[in-house]
């Protein structure tokens, strides 16, 4: 609206006065409406792959599997049938234990770590806050043979505790990052009376810190917790038939060779679904986690 | 911002007396777990890794072990299939990043606009991101690049072409994929730039008769160019290590043809358990990564500055 009212003495330096609104009209709709469609077109294009896999899950083969393919169809739940009952729950609670725990931990230990380096100064923080963020540039491959091998000695290969302590370092400097930009964005005012309260270190965290950063913290788990759940490398490499976790069990359709479309599909949407409604969940603080805290 | 730092120069600012040494670990207390359990779990692997490097070992012969000097260091770099390896994980990286980035600022300058079912589009955008890696591969590996039955080859159809992807074009179907997941890192980036606009400077500018190109040549893309540093970076660091893609869809052949140095360290490793080349080859790529991510680390801490 704004918008005409700004154009107007523009158009009022026009010559034919009277057919200036249809086209001004056909211009403020036009283009913001275009790229707004265009938007759209985009989006639901990068979706499509995903919606493909979906629908695909409730197909037969049959019908997975066709040149045109196939739109419409008889959904069926067959293939999550299929699936699940192939041992697929064995895989899917190790994945659960691993993620769960280890996001967890990482909580536990860097709310400390990150309370140290934000709201209580000490020496060199700097230094601790950015060797976080290195680990987190050290590629995993530089690191897993030791790893294997000392899992190996330990006789802690393929256990999913193993899993859960790779997966909590992994996601440590996540979690500081993201925990400390909660914390030095907590109102002065507060902490102050909190102190003047008399509140001890512990009690000060407890009852006027957690509870002002507990959507910070719940957004923090659901990152740890999707990288943890999506992680392929550590998994496929520290783990054999006991302990392996969901992206390890896909592994097994790789050979499928076209055969399974709709069982691979089913699983597949068994083992992203989790996370897709976590980051859709935590989409608002999905940038903050990958940019660790550098982006709010 | 700077009220935020006073807590603990407040603290200390009165007293500059030497902290006692009680003190100084009370304070550093909360922050030793989780250092040490990081410090236990990256870097004494790594130093590990370094060591291997300087030994003849092979797991497959428990005889072997010893100091061989630079010797694997040498067999590395020497190998061809090594330095196949880095040719392909540039192209695969530089491929990968430049196609993502390229298509998340365009999508984020489109998402920047208002319009109509923006937060959906925006939901929709990010799911390629979150849909697990190794899902994903298989997904396009089998529906979307599968000769006869591939979504891709339906759709240029009409044009009569039909495209072995994955094996006529290996390289490029593994880019594909990998822009498809991260340009919605891309855009998520560059949008939470473009929205930390001032909107004061952006109205001024159209106060002042800036027509919308000006405006992002002069305001918006010098404000983006942090940002894009940073998406950059992040998605170099985070491409370089690509796994999942190669191992679930071309198990990095045809032939060497979409061999990066991750699947390559995997399988000196694990396949020919040739621990010590292995351990030199990931010396190498952590070198090489330390150069990107010292840029990275700049960026980011010129963000921090501002912040703190």
């Amino acid at each position: 609206m704004t918008d005409v009212g700004a154009r107007r003495p523009d158009h009022g330096q026009e010559p034919v006065r009277p057919r200036a609104p249809r086209p001004r009209r056909r211009r403020r709709i036009g283009p913001g409406f275009g790229l707004g469609l265009l938007a759209w077109v985009v989006g639901v294009l990068f979706f499509f792959p995903v919606l493909w896999m979906f629908l695909t899950g409730f197909k037969q083969e049959s019908q997975a599997s066709t040149d045109p393919p196939t739109f419409w169809f008889e959904p069926t739940l067959d293939q999550y049938a299929a699936v699940l009952g192939r041992d697929f729950v064995p895989y899917l609670l190790n994945s659960l234990q691993a993620s769960v725990l280890s996001t967890a931990l990482a909580i536990v230990l860097a709310v400390p770590a990150a309370y140290a380096l934000s709201l209580v100064r000490i020496p060199k923080w700097r230094d601790s806050l950015f060797f976080f963020l290195s680990t987190k540039l050290l590629p995993p491959v530089a690191m897993i043979l030791p790893l294997y091998v000392i899992a190996r000695n330990l006789g802690a290969l393929d256990d999913v505790r193993t899993l859960t302590l790779v997966y909590t370092a992994m996601n440590m400097p996540i979690a500081v990052w993201m925990i400390r930009s909660f914390l030095v964005e907590l109102p002065e005012e507060v902490l102050e009376a909190a102190r003047m309260d008399g509140a001890g270190r512990i009690r000060e965290m407890r009852s006027v810190i957690l509870p002002m950063i507990a959507p910070g913290l719940a957004a923090t788990a659901l990152i740890c917790f999707i990288f943890a759940w999506n992680e392929f490398f550590f998994a496929v490499n520290l783990t054999a038939s006991q302990a392996a976790t969901v992206p390890v069990f896909l592994v097994g359709f790789i050979s499928g060779e076209g055969l399974f479309w709709a069982r691979l599909s089913a699983a597949s949407t068994m083992a992203a679904l989790p996370v897709i409604i976590a980051g859709w969940a935590a989409q608002r603080w999905l940038v903050r986690g990958l940019s660790l805290g550098a982006i709010k | 911002m700077t009220a935020q730092t006073t807590p603990g120069t407040a603290r200390g600012a009165p007293a500059p007396r030497e902290l006692t040494r009680g003190e100084r670990w009370g304070r550093r207390g909360p922050l030793l777990p989780g250092l040490l359990f990081v410090i236990a779990l990256t870097q004494i692997p790594f130093l590990f890794t370094v060591y291997y490097s300087f030994q003849d070992s092979n797991l497959l012969r428990p005889e072997s072990g010893g100091f061989s000097g630079l010797a694997n260091y040498g067999a590395v770099l020497g190998d061809p299939l090594f330095r196949n390896a880095v040719v392909n994980t540039v192209l695969l990286t530089a491929g990968a990043v430049l196609l993502s980035l390229v298509l998340g600022l365009g999508l984020a300058l489109l998402l920047d606009r208002a319009f109509l079912g923006r937060g959906v589009v925006r939901t929709l955008m990010i799911t390629p991101f979150l849909v697990m890696p190794v899902a994903a591969a298989l997904l396009w590996k089998t529906s979307m690049y599968h000769p006869v039955y591939g979504l891709l080859n339906w759709v240029i159809s009409p044009f009569g072409v039909r495209v072995d992807w994955v094996n006529d074009f290996p390289l490029l179907s593994i880019i594909l994929v990998l822009a498809w997941q991260w340009t919605p890192f891309m855009m998520l980036i560059l949008l939470a730039g473009l929205q930390s606009q001032p909107p004061e400077v952006l109205e001024a500018a159209r106060v002042d008769g800036a027509g919308p190109l000006e405006t992002f040549r002069s305001i918006t893309f010098p404000h983006l160019r942090r940002f894009l540093e940073l998406a950059l970076l992040l998605g170099t660091i985070y491409i370089v290590q690509t796994f999942d893609a190669i191992y679930m869809i071309t198990q990095g052949g045809p032939g060497q043809a979409t061999t990066n140095l991750p699947y390559f360290i995997y399988l000196q490793a694990f396949r020919a358990f040739e621990v010590g080349e292995a351990a030199a080859a990931g010396v190498v790529v952590v070198a090489a990564t330390l150069v990107i991510a010292m840029f990275a680390l700049r960026v980011v801490s010129s963000l921090f500055e501002e912040e703190s």
